[in-house]
């Protein structure tokens, strides 16, 4: 039986979701509607008393204070310029309120429910065309890909999914016998994204067998060779040159030739894994050590925003938590690149969502699964830019914290193979290889089973038992089951052993799925311990006493292969050697051509005002406060210097400092460094500019570079085209020479590429991206520093050289143009002044400081006057530059590492014998006004402005 | 002297639980987190507590309403041990989730039945919202009838982190009886304590509710989080003089944590705070709970 139950709110009440829909209809400029009411929908299936459905619905699922609900209602008339739009799930798709409305059920004492299905009901007032109310259903109440509008008068659209059964029959792929072209045409048909070479190596396996595989263990090749697992372009070999026909290198292993050389080579102590585990760990204090690792989600949260970056936090989560044996997450970090807010929907490409629908998708996605994790989002950056229309970015990181001697896993033959967590659906079927080639307009219809939402309560649970029965050592080993699944999770751990799984003993949600769908299954929230067989029971316990399934699934033997059966039938048996070492190495060509763009050619006006409000309000440098806040970025209580700071709690701190340990004084600080502009001109000044921003936002809020760890995160094109390999080398070898100047040691990182959008066989490829994230232990969180101006009288300083590097700017973005001549880092000379500034903020010396970046001197000084409420005074002749005097290239100049400071008139001697050989000037002086000038080389004033008009224009381009 | 033992409950979702606690220790209990099941197994009995905590999270997910399923759970498994523990005199605290709980499970603003006769619904911004607010706690009546806000400066400041914080009441008459009881605890206002519109009051809450008690005053529930301004370090401007009060002795205080003395005035006569207003909160009730030992 279904009961079709309506909860809405009572009249009177404000229907807070209906009036936030009605919004976004306005926004789309479609103005006649007047009045947007939202109903709740739930469909409960299974036998049921009436009087037990009236309970459910008078003590569970309405609230009595101000919602009427009512149970199968007939469909009322639709009213004259009204629309009911109802929408629910698709068949499959995982929603988490089933299991909680359920259980809610059962602790009724009522039994007989079989299973919850939700759908939201949209009643639309006002008068709307055909056209109109498809553009509605479209861009804002459902996505296809997962969910769909429910015909009216339908109890439920659709059955229960998956209760068919599934009849077993092996499949098995010729591939023995057949030519090069079929090989070529089986890797793109079965979506293996595997080349013709590794097809190859493939069939020669099999050769030597004297069998062709199976469809699963083709499939299980597939995704520990994919790009996402593998990554073989940073693995593999390359032939580089610095532009077509000069004499070129032979790069083998791009990473380690970069990358990892910089940590080898530094060798810091407190490095304690590096480059091994899901995330890089580094030494915390004498009890603890904490991890780090940042992932990206492009290609699902482009298909479907919301689950998308949903289950990207979601995976990085898991990260910490399957390193060494196990970290209690204790912050997160999000960093995004949409294409612009106000594109117009007439220059989207076909099967293209807009970009401002990606980025609420994207938020809200982030804000449920942080939030409902109890993980502080404390950091982020967002950036804006036309070619991330098609294909957004996506970076989400989590730190966790674990005791020193859970630091390291050991697998061990003998132990179970045991899966924790969620069950395991059809959902995200194909998401390794998927995130290894290109997006096309056909990737929505693709791929869709790549698309899936998070459950972050399930995650939370797991993670709670999984902490409890590390510190009892009930197992030996973990990790996630990410991208791959079972696969790679249990591919990684039994690499050295061998494993024997059998798959009818993985615990489903529904059925009807084929072996091969369980093993490669990507459903969220799993994870995949070693468990010694005397401590077994003491561990299902553990998972039971808190409602976590656990589950026995195999054993880790010592065959050095890899076994899965199926109801008693041997459905793969690979080596393990092959499996992980049989990837056949491919040489890429590599080519690096250095861009030449126009110089814009810009007067320099006398009036500077417009140009600095105007670059206020341009979308990367604008104020973020409303998507901070939607981030509880105060949980778990460690907050020591948070995401807004200020006298009014709204200005932008430079970077986050969180306690791990409450009732110790020692913190870390987490920041990051992100502008694909100087990309445009050369990658390699990007990738020096990203780490010193980093660093420079560290070193702001009072850390120093003594102990500092980076991770890497690459977002490039399509690494199999030349030109696109060729600037991501150039990239890695900025990454190598900045790194190691300033001391500080990669420990983990992570690359997304084939980050390109074609249509219609035209390929586009996103700017070649590089994220830095830096995370550095502070030993006393006492001695953190903020951004906003303290004191009127106190004095402001610049420290560092301002050149005139305006090639990549903000402020040349004004005039549409790149230009050629981007920021570099004199590592030496920064680092310097890095370490004296530390030391000045060490001895009490500096009131505040703020990293100058996006928008230069004038943007730095600006938002530090009015985050502090104080009115400044500031004279660019004062500042150290070269270059051409003009007063907009010393304002607005995004030269790499510099500072502005404030400095007490008592302090001023100290502070300036502290920065003693450095450069610095005293550039101006606070004061109790709201007036923010700027007198400029002629001593004459060139910006003049309310600090609180300033902040307003900061405040509005993102105040949804 | 007998400990004051509180215990931390928690469920699928929660997760202010180990600050809560942490709270409490420093407030002089002895804090323990307990599973739900526990209770429900029989392996523990609420009956050995002194102070029931309900910290903040998304019990269940918040599905279908926020805190209603644990809620609904608290009333169906556990409601004797709940009727016992609050007939014993002792104390309870709901925080942010553990307030939507108190309230969804009826025992805020309580009756005989524990029947729901307020809610906590989606803000009106309809947005979740981390934010600093100030509360006031200046009561009509000479003498404060909840336990937990003694020797509180007239306005405080603490952080909100949530979606649906709205408090509305079932009728006029459920108001009136607040009010008439003394009931309501805190409501939100601006720096002076003066009341003030969105976002002082951060969700919309009828006549800038924030927080409410019992008749007996010793069942409290509220949306902001005490347990986050504990130390003057998690205070969002402990780096502005007037603020911050003393760099120095502030310092000390961030450092570590010694929690000792409320306000005290240093040589420039500027108060100096060495804790964070919400340890008050917990002292308090850890305070009172010792007496009833």
């Amino acid at each position: 039986m279904f009961y079709k139950i309506e909860v809405k709110d009572k009249s009177g009440i404000f229907d807070a979701v209906g009036e936030g829909v009605k919004a976004d209809i306005l926004d789309f400029g479609i103005k006649t509607v007047k009045n947007v009411r939202f109903i709740q929908v739930y469909t409960i299936i299974g036998e049921l008393a009436a009087e037990d459905v009236k309970k459910i619905c008078v003590e569970l699922l309405a609230d009595k204070i101000c919602q009427d609900y009512s149970i199968n209602p007939v469909p009322p008339k639709t009213k004259k310029d009204q629309a009911i739009v109802e929408v629910a799930y698709n068949p499959g798709v995982m929603e988490p309120i089933e299991e909680s409305t359920l259980k809610g059920i059962k602790d009724l004492g009522i039994t007989g429910a079989r299973s919850v299905k939700t759908a939201k009901k949209y009643i639309i007032s006002g008068k709307l065309s055909v056209g109109q109310l498809k553009t509605i259903c479209d861009k804002l109440l459902y996505n296809k890909l997962i969910q769909h509008i429910v015909k009216s008068g339908s109890v439920h659209s659709e059955g229960e999914p998956g209760v068919s059964s599934y009849k077993f029959s092996l499949t098995i792929v010729d591939l023995l016998g057949v030519s090069d072209q079929k090989l070529t045409e089986l890797s793109k048909k079965g979506q293996l994204f595997l080349n013709l070479a590794e097809m190859r190596a493939i069939r020669n396996y099999f050769k030597g067998l004297k069998r062709n595989p199976t469809d699963c263990e083709l499939e299980t090749i597939a995704q520990t060779w994919s790009e996402h697992c593998s990554h073989k372009t940073f693995r593999g070999k390359i032939n580089y040159s610095e532009k077509a026909g000069s004499k070129s290198k032979l790069i083998d292993g791009l990473l380690k030739a970069t990358i990892m050389k910089v940590t080898q080579e530094l060798n810091k102590p407190w490095c304690v894994s590096v480059f091994k585990d899901n995330a890089g760990i580094i030494r915390f204090d004498e009890k603890y050590n904490i991890c780090f690792k940042v992932e990206t989600h492009n290609h699902p949260s482009a298909l479907e925003p919301f689950g998308g970056a949903n289950t990207g936090i979601g995976g990085v989560i898991r990260d910490p938590m399957g390193t060494g044996l196990g970290a209690k997450p204790f912050l997160n970090t999000d960093i995004f690149c949409f294409g612009l807010p106000d594109y117009p929907f007439s220059k989207l490409p076909v099967g293209t969502l807009h970009p401002k629908r990606v980025m609420k998708g994207v938020i809200s996605g982030v804000q449920d699964y942080g939030n409902k994790m109890g993980i502080p989002t404390v950091n982020g950056a967002i950036l804006f830019h036309e070619k991330f229309t098609g294909n957004p970015l996506v970076y989400c990181g989590t730190a966790g914290i674990m005791p020193r001697d859970k630091s390291f896993k050991q697998t061990n033959s003998g132990d179970l193979v045991v899966v924790v967590g969620g069950r395991t659906g059809r959902d995200g079927i194909h998401g390794a290889t998927f995130s290894s080639g290109e997006l096309t307009h056909e990737s929505e219809t693709v791929s869709s089973g790549a698309v899936q939402i998070g459950n972050p309560i399930q995650e939370k649970k797991m993670l709670d038992t999984i902490l409890q029965a590390r510190d009892k050592n009930l197992y030996s080993a973990i990790t996630d089951c990410g991208a791959g699944g079972l696969s790679s999770a249990v591919g990684e751990m039994g690499a050295e052993m061998g494993a024997r799984v059998e798959l009818d003993k993985v615990p489903l949600k529904y059925n009807g799925l084929s072996y091969m769908e369980i093993w490669i299954s990507e459903s969220q929230e799993r994870m995949v311990l070693s468990v010694p067989k005397e401590k077994i029971e003491e561990l299902l316990q553990v998972f039971a006493d808190e409602n976590v399934e656990a589950t026995v699934i195999g054993e880790f033997t010592n065959t050095k292969k890899l076994e899965l059966y199926y109801r008693d039938n041997l459905v793969c048996n690979l080596d393990m050697h092959f499996l992980h070492d049989g990837l056949p190495k491919t040489v890429k060509e590599a080519v690096y051509v250095q861009a030449k763009h126009a110089e814009p050619k810009i007067n320099c006006p006398k009036d500077l005002t417009p140009a600095l409000t105007k670059l206020l309000a341009h979308y990367d440098i604008c104020s973020k406060e409303t998507v901070i806040r939607r981030y509880d970025h105060e949980v778990q209580g460690g907050s020591n210097l948070k995401p807004l700071v200020g006298v009014k709690n709204d200005g932008p701190s430079d970077a986050s400092i969180v306690k791990p340990v409450l009732d110790s004084p020692k913190s870390v600080i987490v920041s990051n460094g992100i502008n694909f502009r100087y990309g445009f001109i050369d990658p390699y000044w990007m990738a020096a500019s990203c780490i010193d921003e980093a660093l420079r936002q560290i070193i702001s809020v009072g850390g120093s570079l003594k102990q500092v760890a980076i991770l890497d995160n690459f977002c490039w094109g399509n690494p199999d085209k030349p030109d696109r390999l060729g600037s991501l080398v150039r990239c890695s070898y900025g990454c190598y020479d900045t790194a190691i100047g300033f001391g500080t040691p990669f420990i983990s990182g992570k690359d997304s590429l084939y980050n390109e959008y074609s249509e219609h066989g035209r390929s586009a490829a996103i700017p070649g991206t590089l994220l830095i994230s830096a995370i550095s232990v502070m030993d006393d969180a006492s001695k953190a520093i903020s951004m906003y101006a303290k004191e009127a009288g106190n004095l402001i300083y610049i420290a560092g050289d301002t050149s005139e590097e305006l090639g990549g700017s903000h402020y040349y973005d004004l005039a549409g143009a790149i230009g050629n001549n981007c920021p570099k880092v004199n590592v030496k000379k920064a680092k310097l002044l890095f370490d004296s500034l530390s030391k000045a903020a060490d001895k009490g010396l500096i009131r505040s400081m703020h990293d100058c970046s996006e928008g230069g001197l004038g943007v730095a000084a600006a938002e530090m006057a009015f985050s502090g409420g104080l009115g400044l005074d500031l004279f660019l002749s004062s500042v150290p530059y070269a270059g051409q005097k003009r007063n907009d290239f010393v304002l607005f100049s995004e030269s790499n590492s510099r500072f502005i400071v404030e400095v007490t008139k008592k302090n001023q001697k100290d502070f300036e014998q502290s920065l003693k050989g450095k450069t610095f000037g005293l550039i101006g002086c606070l004061n109790k006004g709201k007036d923010f000038k700027i007198y400029g080389l002629d001593g004459k004033i060139c910006v003049e402005a309310d600090i609180g008009k300033l902040k307003e224009i900061w405040r509005a381009p993102l105040k949804w | 002297m007998r400990n004051v033992k509180v215990c931390v409950i928690r469920t699928a979702g929660t997760n202010c639980d180990k600050e809560t606690a942490f709270a409490f220790v420093k407030a002089g209990a002895e804090a323990e987190l307990v599973h739900i099941n526990n209770f429900i197994q029989g392996d523990k009995d609420l009956a050995d507590y002194h102070i029931l905590a309900l910290p903040g999270g998304f019990s269940y997910g918040d599905d279908i309403a926020s805190g209603k399923v644990f809620a609904n759970e608290l009333r169906c498994k556990l409601s004797e041990d709940l009727r016992k523990f609050v007939q014993d005199g002792k104390l309870i605290i709901g925080i942010c989730n553990g307030f939507q709980i108190l309230v969804k499970g009826g025992l805020l603003p309580g009756n005989a039945n524990f029947e729901q006769e307020a809610s906590l619904i989606i803000n009106d911004s309809g947005k979740f919202e981390d934010r600093w607010v100030h509360l006031s706690q200046k009561s009509k009546v000479k003498t404060q009838k909840c336990v937990w806000i003694k020797n509180l400066p007239e306005v405080i400041y603490l952080p909100v982190a949530h979606g649906e914080g709205k408090f509305i009441v079932e009728d006029e008459s459920v108001l009136n009886r607040l009010k008439k009881n003394n009931q309501i605890v805190f409501k939100y206002c601006d720096a002076k304590g003066k009341q003030g519109g969105y976002p002082d009051n951060p969700n919309g809450s009828l006549e800038d509710i924030a927080g409410i008690c019992d008749e007996t005053g010793r069942i409290f529930g509220l949306m902001p989080h005490p347990e986050r301004h504990i130390s003057v370090c998690q205070h969002p401007r402990w780096f502005t003089p007037l603020e911050t009060m003393h760099r120095r002795s502030s310092t000390a205080a961030c450092g570590s944590l010694s929690l000792t003395g409320f306000n005290s005035k240093n040589k420039t006569g500027l108060p100096v705070r060495q804790a964070g207003d919400g340890l008050i909160i917990f002292k308090n009730g850890v305070e009172y709970a010792r007496k009833i030992l």
